[in-house]
């Protein structure tokens, strides 16, 4: 992707490069080859427009929607959505995590509680949150804050509840207070259990908002996908689609970013590091 | 490694730009004396430690040998405040220990050092004025000045066991409990962080407890050795050999002393 070779002094980086440059153009060669055959099948008539769009017509349904505006409109309604609805249920989990994992009392009150609300599928719970907010945002970040609330909270209790007790015990000898001794011990020893919640939340986020967006919605890409279907915009329902892939895919990637600048610590991060 | 942590340890004793009453305190004593009297351990119905009568003076080096099970650790966890005595007392200084201490540090089997946090700033872990500088300069007392802004995970054994120590010895304590720390390293990084131990030790002189299985190590190491047996001292000895000192000959002759008793 970058070029670095007039930079680089060093000839074996050469092969290497070449190497590297196979690599990465046979990953993407089967998917480019798909497309390609998919665009000629379209254009021949084998596949009806109605069914799948061809490819270019689905770029030109880009172009048209970003031009006029409805596409970032649309991603920017359901972008915040689902951080809001994240932070809502995200925020929620990790304090009732560490408030089980913590204490003992908590555990007690409110764990076999919140085992019992996890069978729930947070889906089926849809007729009920229409009831109670009607159609509103309300109810769309309601269901995304149900749904990433329990995959936070179980990590995170899961990741405080393992802290090493020989870490703990040490940093009691050595006079840590209890707000240093979470802050600086029994915190970052959870966190790579948290950021596995996480990651997991995100995926649920995206999930929970296709299927509240497609059931009651006035805008955002799950609206823009349904009201094409009413109209046999095909094009643009597979474009939402993408869209949705693209945001799930740009949500993984930041998690992992985070992982690696918040894990730099971890062994598994460190063999770059370390050949270096 | 060893020869630049002795090199280190003697620029440290010279330092000029340390303040003088520094200096004089350097020289005397910084270890506080221990006094444990009639101190009993249960666990539910078994007795661990049956009434243990022990004065140690300020700056002594006691090690303490002994078959597993004999009560070993548990008295190293009275004495730091982590386990609390079922029947007798232990005095600090004439203070009866109830809880953690401040005075006292431990070393673990492990070195148990907090992985996501840099070497620097597990030395300087208690934090406090000043915590940076004190850190760095007990870390070139152990010979890893270069290591500070390393992760643990790229240590060696014996490179985590020294951060620990120094980590121990960063808030200058007057009670230094060693629990086995050096049971899992090879031998010849054992013998390096002897030496490095010793020396600090005779700078410092506080007031040492050294667990170990290992009874050449109790006697190559303390001034003075215990040998707990079911709960109970079944011999204290003096060491009075001349340091450094050489393995056979009359440290031989007392390693085959305590052993019988062990």
């Amino acid at each position: 992707m970058e070029d670095r070779v007039v930079s680089s002094p060093d000839d074996s980086a050469k092969p290497a490069r070449g190497a590297n440059l196979l690599r990465y153009t046979s990953t993407w060669a089967v998917p480019v080859a798909l497309v390609i055959i998919w665009e000629m099948a379209a254009r021949a008539g084998w596949i009806r427009v109605r069914v799948l769009p061809a490819p270019s017509s689905i770029f030109l349904a880009l172009s048209a929607t970003i031009q006029d505006g409805s596409l970032l409109r649309h991603v920017a309604i359901s972008t915040r959505r689902a951080l809001e609805g994240l932070a809502l249920g995200g925020g929620l989990g990790l304090l009732l995590g560490v408030a089980t994992g913590a204490f003992r009392i908590a555990e007690t009150l409110l764990d076999s509680t919140l085992q019992m609300l996890r069978n729930v599928p947070h889906l089926a719970i849809i007729p009920m949150v229409i009831l109670w907010f009607g159609i509103g945002e309300e109810a769309k970040i309601f269901l995304v804050a149900a749904g990433v609330l329990f995959p936070v909270y179980l990590n995170t209790f899961h990741g405080i509840r393992t802290v090493d007790q020989g870490l703990v015990e040490m940093a009691r000898v050595y006079g840590l207070g209890p707000v240093a001794l979470f802050c600086r011990v029994i915190f970052p020893a959870a966190l790579p259990s948290i950021l596995v919640g996480l990651r997991y939340a995100l995926g649920i986020m995206w999930l929970t908002l296709i299927v509240a967006e497609t059931i009651s919605a006035s805008a955002g890409i799950g609206y823009m996908t349904m009201n094409a279907r009413e109209f046999m915009q095909t094009d643009v329902v597979v474009l939402g689609i993408i869209i949705y892939a693209l945001l799930g895919k740009l949500a993984d990637v930041l998690t992992r970013g985070l992982e690696r600048r918040a894990l730099a610590w971890h062994p598994a991060y460190q063999s770059a590091r370390a050949a270096a | 490694m060893t020869a630049g942590a002795a090199t280190a340890l003697t620029r440290y004793a010279a330092e000029p730009t340390v303040p003088a009453e520094h200096v004089v305190e350097r020289v005397s004593i910084e270890g506080l004396p221990l006094a444990l009297t009639k101190v009993v351990k249960r666990f539910g119905a078994r007795t661990v430690l049956s009434g243990i009568d022990l004065a140690i003076p300020a700056g002594q080096f006691v090690a303490v040998v002994g078959r597993s099970g004999g009560g070993k650790t548990t008295l190293l966890r009275l004495l730091s405040g982590l386990d609390a005595v079922s029947d007798g007392s232990i005095e600090i200084s004439g203070a009866t220990v109830g809880g953690l201490q401040p005075q006292v540090r431990m070393l673990f089997q492990d070195a148990r050092l907090l992985p996501w946090q840099r070497v620097l700033h597990n030395v300087g872990i208690g934090r406090g004025p000043d915590w940076r500088e004190r850190a760095m300069a007990v870390l070139n007392d152990v010979g890893l000045g270069d290591r500070a802004r390393d992760w643990p995970a790229v240590l060696s054994g014996g490179q985590r066991q020294r951060v620990a120590l120094a980590r121990a010895l960063v808030t200058r304590p007057g009670v230094l409990l060693l629990d086995e720390p050096f049971g899992a390293l090879d031998a010849l990084t054992r013998r390096e962080m002897h030496e490095l131990l010793i020396g600090i030790w005779q700078t410092h002189r506080f007031t040492t407890l050294l667990i170990t299985h290992d009874v050449a190590e109790a006697v190559a190491l303390a001034d003075r050795v215990l040998v707990l047996r079911d709960g109970a001292i079944a011999l204290d000895t003096a060491v009075p050999l001349p340091r450094p000192r050489r393995p056979g000959g009359a440290a031989a002759r007392l390693e085959e002393t305590i052993l019988q008793e062990v």
